[in-house]
This record gives structure tokens, sequence and C-alpha cells, in this order.
């Protein structure tokens, strides 16, 4: 016996008593769910949204995914060149944007591989239907999950500055310049 | 005159003692689901009747009353049938003569109370034996000869544990035993009353001695192909059961309707808190323990429990005497 202690006759009993009593004691580990809802991690993934405005069709997406469940219909449109000068321009216009729930896994490649961050996701995963066919989301219903969309995590306050942030600036002083001068011109003038 | 006011008292006993037969062992029932549920870290039926679904175990009656009565073709018919009325009737018939307070708190002061107790009790696990037979199922007839051999091992040490109280008292009547109880008969028959409280559990075929109806080996034992109504009676049964083992152990070995206060007033209080702490620890030892081997179950009866009860006797009589 590796259990040299010498324990009295039915101290073993006694000590399984102990146990589940103190079990009883204590609180259950149950949710509620239905009538409570459940505390998620902020990032929790639920449902993908779509900020259809970012798309622009490129396919990226549908072509990552693992199990084919983007569906994309889309046709080009040409934008009249500008008065101003120039050659006119054409541009995807977002006909049909789908993912079938029923098939999609949830692995997130598509949020990550999309350029222009058109998919987040949602923790919303309230959306269980009667019939799988139900579970296609066409571009409506996937743009109204945005809502739900938690803002992105702070940055570390030792990190980088985001690029987009130095390009913005880069942008706004490139206009103030142009703004200045523009303001000294027509003060030399009067 | 009298015979009509004699006809009101016993038909208004035969309605007491029914409504306490029907409600009493649904709320143990109930307690079970909550304790135990609670003592595995769950909540328990929370739904069932709105408030911590207290109306569970209704639900499961009204389910089990819609479901059909099957009767497997190759089984005895009318034993098959019978079974489910001979576990559940003679608990009622138990009720009858145990007092739950003084005086005429008893359904009828029988002088043979505790034979009377005893003996339809042991008419309860012929139910099982019936079921087990009749089924015309493998599984049923091992969980019925388990339940033999089981009953036969512990009806000796509840019997003879039994007996004791009655020596000390020098009355077989379960309102007399009550009328000379003292205090001190709690220690004196403390041995006694664990003998007594343990085979009962075993007649019971709770767990930890629930080998006869081991769902991991033999399905359910002798209740297998029960089916609806016949099935939930068997359930009944076995909380109906346990409600009649936590009376008696109250009554004889825990003083029944006595308590260190206003106990001519409230006898009938402290008999139903004694009652319902036996019957958690019922459930407490269910949630503990694992169950009990065949070998084990035998030892355990025929070389420690026999024994004590003998010597508990001895005892009772040693102080008698003196």
């Amino acid at each position: 016996m590796t259990n040299e202690k010498k324990n009295l006759p039915g101290a073993g009993l006694v000590q399984g008593l102990a146990t589940t009593f103190k079990n009883m004691v204590t609180p259950a580990h149950t949710r509620q769910y239905p009538d409570v809802a459940p505390e998620l991690a902020p990032r929790t993934r639920g449902v993908i949204a779509l900020i259809e405005e970012n798309c622009t069709s490129c396919m990226l997406c549908a072509r990552e995914c693992p199990d084919w469940c983007i569906y994309i219909d889309s046709h080009k449109e040409t934008i009249p060149a500008p008065p101003s000068g120039g050659r006119e321009r054409s541009r995807n216009v977002l006909d049909r944007f789908a993912i079938d729930f029923s098939l999609c896994m949830y692995c997130g490649i598509c949020i990550e591989v999309c350029p222009f961050d058109a998919l987040e996701w949602s923790p919303e995963f309230e959306y269980a239907e009667y019939d799988l066919r139900d579970l296609l989301h066409e571009k409506e219903r996937l743009g109204a999950w945005v809502e739900s969309v938690p803002p992105p995590v702070a940055l570390d306050d030792a990190a980088e500055e985001p690029k987009e942030i130095a390009l913005a600036q880069k942008a706004a002083a490139k206009k103030q310049a142009a703004l200045d001068a523009e303001q000294q011109g027509s003060a030399g003038d009067a | 005159m009298s015979s009509l006011t004699w006809w009101l008292e016993v038909g208004l006993r035969i309605v007491v003692i029914f409504l306490a037969f029907m409600v009493v062992p649904l709320v143990v029932g109930q307690m079970e689901h909550k304790a135990m549920a609670h003592m595995q870290g769950r909540l328990g039926p929370m739904e069932a009747g709105g408030f911590h679904g207290w109306a569970q175990l209704v639900a499961d009656g009204v389910k089990f009353a819609q479901k059909e009565a099957v009767v497997p073709k190759a089984a005895d018919r009318r034993v098959f049938q019978l079974a489910p009325a001979v576990a559940l009737i003679p608990y009622l018939l138990a009720l009858v003569v145990i007092p739950i307070g003084p005086g005429t708190q008893v359904g009828v002061d029988l002088d043979l109370g505790l034979f009377f107790a005893l003996a339809v009790m042991g008419v309860a696990v012929i139910g099982p034996l019936m079921a087990g037979w009749g089924s015309a199922n493998k599984y049923s007839l091992l969980g019925g000869l388990r339940s033999a051999a089981q009953l036969m091992a512990y009806e000796l040490p509840m019997l003879l544990s039994a007996v004791s109280v009655a020596m000390a008292a020098g009355t077989l009547s379960l309102p007399g035993i009550m009328d000379v109880w003292h205090w001190y008969w709690i220690p004196w028959q403390l041995i006694g009353g664990f003998v007594f409280f343990t085979a009962g559990l075993a007649e019971l075929q709770r767990p930890p001695f629930d080998m006869p109806v081991a769902d991991s080996e033999i399905i359910f034992g002798a209740y297998t192909e029960y089916t609806g109504l016949r099935f939930a009676l068997f359930l009944l049964a076995e909380y109906a059961g346990i409600v009649v083992l936590c009376l008696l152990t109250a009554v004889l070995f825990l003083g029944g309707w006595h308590g260190p206060f206003a106990d001519q007033h409230l006898g009938w209080l402290w008999t139903a808190i004694k009652t319902f702490l036996l019957a958690f620890v019922v459930i407490w030892l269910r949630v503990s323990y694992p169950r009990l081997r065949a070998d084990q179950l035998q030892k355990l009866a025929w070389t420690v429990l026999i024994p004590l009860s003998l010597a508990q006797l001895a005892l009772t009589g040693v102080v008698r005497v003196l």
C-alpha cells in the first residue's frame, strides 16, 4: 500500500459524505441560458457581418473559404470620365453576397483574408432556424449584423502607429499646405 | 349517532393517510431531484410549474399515464400486471399503524403495530420478485433473483433490531412504544437504529444497495419490461418505501413525536422533521456511495449487521434486567 497513514475505519465514508454535502451548499455552475444571457468573450466568433460599402467583389474570401460557402455575384459598371478630363473607369458593383451558415465552419479565413475589412466577427449567435435553407444569409442580413460588431481592441501603448494614421496625416498635411498656399496667393492679389 | 361519528372518523383517517401516501413520496422525490442535483453541481428541474420546477414529478406522472402499458407476449400476464400493486399497497397499509403524534394521532392503535408494519413491508418486497419472474426477460429474472438474495439477507438484521426496541418498551404497539420512550433510548438503541436503517435501505434496494436494479449491468432489473403507469407505480413504491422506512426509524429509534419542547401540541411536526431528515440521509447516501457488489452485500449483512443487531439485543436485555 502506498498510503502509509493509518485511517480510522469508515473515514473514507465520512469523507465522501462531506464532499457531497460541500458540493450541495456551493452554488451550482449551471447557466440558465434562455432566461439569463451568457457572458461571452468580447471577440467571440458568433456570426460573420458584412460591411457592404467596403466590398470590392474581389472574390478573395470566396476563394479562400475551405468549404465554399460564400456566394458572390457582381457586375462591372463604367463611371464616365470626369468633365475635368481623364478617362472613364470601371468599377465592380456587388449584386449578391451570401454566406451559407449551414456549411460555414467558423474558421474566420474570409475575415482574415479580406483586404478591405469588409467582413467582421460579431458575437451574435442566436440565429438558429427550423429549416436548414434559412441559414443562408444574404447581404441584407449579413449587413444587419454589423451593428453588433464590437469596436476593435485598443492598441498597446508601446505599439507602432498604424500605417493608416500616418497616411491620413500625410494627406491632411498636403491638403493644408495647398490650402495655405491658395490663401497666400489670394492675399497677395489683394 | 355514535356509529355515524365513528364512520366519519374512520373515513377521515383513511382520507388523511391516503393523501399523505400520495403526496409525501412525491415531496421526497422532488427533494431527491434537487438535493442530488446540487450535490452534483447542477440545479435540477427548473421549468415545470414555474418556481424551481416544483411540479416536475406531477409532469412525470402525467407523462407516464399517457404511455402505452405493454405486457410482453411471453410474460405471465396476471403476475406481471399484479406486481406493481403488490409492491405499492403494503406501504399504504404500513402507514396506517405508524403514529405521527401523541394520543390518537395514529391510523389504528394496533397491539401488534410493529409486527404488522414489518410484516407488510416484507410483503412489499415480493413485488419485484413477481415482476422479475413474470416478465419473461433474462435481465428481469436476474434482477428478481438478486432481489431475493438481498432481501433474505437483510430481513433478519432489520427484524432483530426492531425486536430490540420492542423488548426495551415491552410492547409491540407503536403508540405504546412512544408512550414509554425516553431520550436516553437514542444512545441506548443507537446500534440498532443504524442496523435498522441500513437494512431498510437494502430492503428498498436503494443505492448503495441497488444491485437488483443495477442499470449498468441488468438494465433495470425486475422493472426492465415495465412501461407507463405500472412503471410509475414501481417508482412510487420506492419513494413510499423511503417514507415508511424513515417514519419507522424515526418512531422506533429517534423518539417519533417526542421533541425538546412543545411535543404535546406539535408532536406531528417533530415526526415530520425527523422523517425528512432521514429521507435526506437516504438521498445523501445515494449520491455519495458507489454500488456494492453482490458478495459485499452479503458480507455486510451476515458478518456486520447481524452480529451488531445481536449485540444490540444483548445490550437491551442486560439494561432491561438491570
